[in-house]
Parts: C-alpha cells; sequence; structure tokens
C-alpha cells in the first residue's frame, strides 16, 4: 500500500484512487451521499412539517405539491420518507457498525492467540450465530418493553459474531506473515499487534460485509417497526409508515409504496457500494499478496 | 456406521444453542422490573390469588429448580402454562404451528424454484446481458423489505387481478396451499436473490475444476456437466448459505404472517408479546429455537448425504 517513492500531491492520489473505482461504487456512493445529504438537511429539503397534520388535503395521489401524496391524516409522505430517512440511516449505521468495533478485535485475537483462547472464542462465536435473533429480540422486548433501545441490545448482543468470523478467518493468514513475525521478534505486546497491525490487514471483508448487514438492519428496523416492536408512530419511521398505510391500501396505494421505495433505494445504494468495495480490496489484496 | 456417528455428533453439537436460550429467556424474564404475575394480569387480582398462581406455576421455588423442572418437562413436550389463555403453551403452538410450517416449507420451495434456474442459466453465460441483469435483480430484491413486497403482491394479485386469496390460511390441503402462495412468492423475494447470489458464485468455481475439464474433454454433453458435476458441487455452500439465513428467515416469517393474517407462530408471538404473557415467551423462545436448530441440523445431514467427505470430517 505505501510503495509510492516520489509522493504526488494530495489531489492527484485523491484522483487516482477514484479513477480506479468501479462505476458500480461510484452509482452507490453518489446515491448514498443524495440519500444522506437529504437526511442531515431534512427541515430545508422537506417541504411540509412531518408531524403536520391537514384535514383538507387527506390521503391525496402524489402531485407537484404533495410529491409522494398524503396520508390519511393529511400528512405529506415526501416530508415523512425525508425524516425517516434521518432514524432509519442513523440507527441501522449503529446497528452496524457498533457490533463491528468489537466483533473485528475479538475474531482478530481469536485468530492470533489460536488455541483454547480461540477454542472459547469460535465456541462462544457459533452459539451466537446459532441463537435465533427473533428468540432475543422477543426477550428484550419483554423485559425492557418495545422500542429502539430493545432492538440496539438484540443487534448489539448478536450482531459482531459476523464480524468476529470474518476477522478471524482473515487472521489466520495473516499472522503467519513476515509483519507479524517482525511485530513479534520486536517484542510488541500483543494488544498492539492484534489492534495496530493485524485489525487494519483482517478488516476488508467485514467491511465488505458491512454493506450488506447494513441493508439487513434497515430491514429489520423496519420490520420490527411493522408489526409494533420497533418505532413507535407518529414518529416517521420507513416500516412504521408502511404499516400505516396498510388500511389504506386500496385507496392510497402511495402511502405503503413510497417508504418502501425509500428503503430499497437506500438498500440497493449500499448493495453497489459492497460490491465495489469488494472488488476494489479484492484487487489490492491480490496485488499486495 | 459413519452416518449413524456424524447425526449424533450434529444432534449434540445443537444441545449447547437449546441450553443457551432456554436459560437466557429464563433469566432474563426473571430481570422484568416489577411482578411479572401482577403485570401479566394487570392488578386486577387479589394478593391471595396472585400468591396461588405463584403457587400453582412453582414459581416460588428456587430458580435452579424452577429452571431444571422447565427442562425437564420441556424434553417431555411440556412448555407451562399460559395463564392469560388459560390452556396449556404446548396446545396453543400446536394449534398454530402448521401454517408457519407451510410459510418456512412454501417459502423455501419456491425460493429454490426462482433461484436454481436463474443462477444456472446466470453462471453458463457468465458477464451476459442475462447475467447482469439477474445480478442486478436480486440486488434490488436482497433490499425489498418482505412486508412491502407482500402488500405489494396483495395489491396486484389479490386485490386488482383477484387470481390469489390475499389472506388466511384456507381448507384442505389445496386450500392451504393456494393461500400460502403469496405469502411464499414473499419469502422467496427475501431469499431467492441471496440463494441467487451465493449458488452463481459457486456454480462458476465448480466451473473451473479439474474435473469438470476432464469431464468435458471426455465428451460428456455440457447441459449433463452443468446439471450432474457443477451443480452437485455448488449445492453444498448453498446449503450453507440457506442454514446460516434460516435464523433471518424464521423472523420474516413472523412479520410475513402478520400482514398475510396467517393464523400462525408469528401472531401467537406478536400477542404474547403485548399481554406479556411471560410463560407463552418462554415457551415460544424454545419452539423457535428448535425450529431454527432443526433447520441448520437438516442442512448439515442434506451435506452429508450430499458430500460423504463431509461424514469424515467429524
Amino acid at each position: 500500500m505505501k510503495t509510492e517513492v516520489a509522493t504526488p500531491g494530495v489531489l492527484e492520489r485523491i484522483a487516482r484512487e477514484v479513477g480506479s473505482w468501479s462505476f458500480t461504487l461510484k452509482l452507490g456512493l453518489l446515491l448514498m451521499t443524495i440519500i444522506i445529504f437529504m437526511a442531515v438537511f431534512a427541515p430545508w429539503v422537506a417541504p411540509f412539517d412531518p408531524e403536520l397534520q391537514d384535514f383538507d388535503v387527506i390521503l391525496m395521489p402524489p402531485d407537484l405539491t404533495h410529491l409522494f401524496g398524503t396520508d390519511n391524516l393529511g400528512r405529506d409522505i415526501f416530508s415523512r420518507v425525508i425524516y425517516g430517512a434521518r432514524l432509519d440511516l442513523s440507527a441501522g449505521f449503529l446497528m452496524t457498525f457498533v457490533p463491528m468495533v468489537y466483533g473485528v478485535p475479538i475474531g482478530a485475537y481469536a485468530g492470533y492467540r489460536g488455541g483454547w483462547v480461540d477454542m472459547v472464542v469460535g465456541s462462544v462465536t457459533n452459539m451466537a450465530i446459532a441463537f435465533p435473533f427473533l428468540v432475543m429480540i422477543i426477550v428484550v422486548v419483554a423485559v425492557i418493553g418495545p422500542g429502539i433501545n430493545a432492538i440496539f441490545i438484540s443487534v448489539f448482543l448478536l450482531g459482531w459474531t459476523m464480524y468476529a468470523r470474518l476477522a478471524r478467518a482473515e487472521m489466520m493468514v495473516e499472522r503467519t506473515k513476515d509483519y507479524m513475525l517482525a511485530a513479534r521478534v520486536l517484542g510488541y505486546p500483543t494488544r498492539i499487534i492484534v489492534l495496530r497491525h493485524g485489525v487494519p490487514n483482517t478488516v476488508a471483508s467485514s467491511v465488505v460485509f458491512s454493506m450488506s448487514d447494513f441493508t439487513l438492519n434497515i430491514l429489520l428496523l423496519s420490520g420490527l417497526s411493522f408489526i409494533g416492536l420497533g418505532i413507535q408512530p407518529p414518529t416517521p419511521e420507513w416500516g412504521a409508515m408502511i404499516a400505516d398505510g396498510k388500511e389504506f391500501i386500496l385507496q392510497a396505494w402511495w402511502i405503503c409504496t413510497m417508504p418502501g421505495l425509500a428503503i430499497v433505494l437506500t438498500g440497493t445504494a449500499l448493495s453497489l457500494i459492497g460490491d465495489g468495495l469488494a472488488r476494489r480490496l479484492g484487487s489490492r489484496h491480490g496485488s499486495a499478496g | 456406521m459413519l452416518v449413524a456417528r456424524y447425526v449424533i455428533s450434529r444432534v449434540l453439537h445443537t444441545l449447547p444453542v437449546l441450553i443457551g436460550v432456554t436459560l437466557f429467556t429464563f433469566l432474563a424474564i426473571q430481570f422484568v422490573p416489577g411482578d411479572p404475575i401482577r403485570i401479566m394480569t394487570r392488578g386486577h387480582v387479589s394478593d391471595a390469588e396472585v400468591a396461588a398462581i405463584y403457587d400453582r406455576l412453582g414459581m416460588n421455588r428456587p430458580l435452579a429448580i424452577q429452571y431444571g423442572s422447565f427442562i425437564v418437562k420441556a424434553a417431555t413436550g411440556d412448555l407451562g402454562e399460559s395463564i392469560i389463555q388459560n390452556a396449556p403453551v404446548s396446545e396453543l403452538v400446536g394449534e398454530k404451528i402448521a401454517p408457519t410450517m407451510w410459510l418456512l416449507g412454501m417459502g423455501t420451495f419456491l425460493s429454490i424454484i426462482i433461484a436454481l434456474p436463474l443462477s444456472l442459466l446466470a453462471a453458463a453465460w457468465p458477464d451476459s446481458a442475462f447475467d447482469h441483469t439477474v445480478r442486478t435483480a436480486s440486488m434490488i430484491g436482497f433490499a425489498m423489505p418482505p412486508f412491502w413486497i407482500g402488500l405489494l403482491l396483495i395489491l396486484g394479485f389479490g386485490l386488482h387481478l383477484g387470481w390469489l386469496p390475499i389472506s388466511g390460511y384456507g381448507d384442505g390441503f389445496l386450500g392451504h396451499f393456494t393461500h400460502m402462495i403469496l405469502p411464499g412468492l414473499t419469502i422467496a423475494f427475501f431469499l431467492a436473490p441471496i440463494l441467487i447470489q451465493s449458488l452463481r458464485a459457486s456454480l462458476l468455481d465448480a466451473l473451473d475444476a479439474d474435473h469438470i475439464e476432464v469431464a468435458r474433454s471426455r465428451g460428456v454433453p455440457e447441459w449433463r456437466i452443468y446439471l450432474k458435476h457443477a451443480l452437485r458441487n455448488a449445492l453444498l455452500p448453498t446449503l450453507t448459505v440457506l442454514s446460516v439465513n434460516i435464523s433471518w428467515l424464521v423472523s420474516g416469517a413472523v412479520v410475513v404472517e402478520s400482514v398475510f393474517a396467517l393464523p400462525g407462530l408469528g401472531s401467537l408471538l406478536i400477542r404474547s408479546v403485548g399481554y406479556r404473557d411471560y410463560p407463552l415467551i418462554q415457551g415460544l423462545a424454545l419452539v423457535f429455537a428448535v425450529i431454527v436448530v432443526a433447520v441448520n441440523l437438516i442442512a448439515d445431514l442434506c451435506n452429508g448425504i450430499i458430500d460423504r467427505r463431509v461424514l469424515r470430517a467429524t
């Protein structure tokens, strides 16, 4: 990675890096940037207050004023979808990357140490992978009640396992390489070897996986909100909005359809990024040997 | 002999999971703030009645004994008693398990029916227009929320076209079958993309292998190479993908049941959480864990049948 002899300028390096990206990666990043931009600047982008009820415009089909139509309470669906992006994106982000932050080091450590540490971590991981997520969420909801916290707790308890497994597998390969050996000979403590030298080199497959995990987590959050175990109305959340529109599906197809399209668009953007990253990181790994 | 040893070792592997799930559920319910019986009965009963319920459910015994007796009873099919619905948990589960099984079965069946030909054709002509279409479609399909697909299917096939029933479970085998087509398709929309992605990749890998070259040079017809040699080797990783995703599939099934108003375990579950019916929650947790573990076990056994080398690995 650090093979450049004459260091080119920052801009030039960025341009070269961007130039090497595949079309899917660029498209995915572009879509995601637009979605994140709309979410961050929701108060300026959204034409209406997402909770504003206007009984003059109940169940209006999409037109130029209400791009996505209005719901049974006369709320503007376009504005609600944009505000919903704030919640779904930030919750999905936490559900994906918080478990990754401890999953990768756990797996890397187990892969580095091997022996009984690996066996213990391995059986805990296998157990957590086999633990049905549904059971976890039921139990947590039964104890603390439905809501976003129950979802976070369940995901934080189980979501790290795939990252640990991926990082462990990569570490098994990395630990025999020269730079690892060098770090060991130089007498670096295990903590430093694993975190500073190991993790950066074992994180690639986890980063690729995190993109589909992100999609799955948004689907999970919206699904749980749909059945009433997640975000509670009237908070604009995509799954809860779809649940709201369920009863009016015959008169007003747009209430359900629009938030669903938002989920599909976000998920597709993330998949495109994941696909592009897989190729980008895969090729770099290949050439770095 | 080999098969028997493999089966026994796989079954033993499931035990820690089941014990972990039940122990976790059991301990978590102890942490419910307040008195679970009072929460369940919403304060409509006197102190004496609460004490009587405690007595009847054996909840004033030491925790270890309570857990031990739950496990021993569960092993014989007795999952305790729902106080709110005033019925044994196993009976409630027994009434509702068939639609859920139908849904999981139909969903998996339709997913395979959709995924198999698409990934075979995509792998036969990699990087063709067809291949790109299949991959793009599966990328988009993967991002579609199952409950949303379900609603759109209801709107399209059920309400506008009127071809298929949109809710309930129907009567008799044929009735169940037709009622399960749309819910099954909903599951397939979610599962088929995952299968296509892994099946296509492993088919391409399998087609690269030496024995395929040998078969080609021996003049084995191309269709036979695909169906017999490549597909057989590509099925193993796909089965693994299927079993890894079964936990998601079961969670998805609960949501899909709610969309199509199916009287299955999912509706029972949502009700039990709503009423805070703790014995029912505990029983359902075990039932769902058993379903997930059993499907994993079946996938493992299929692996063993497809590839006998797996048998020796354990």
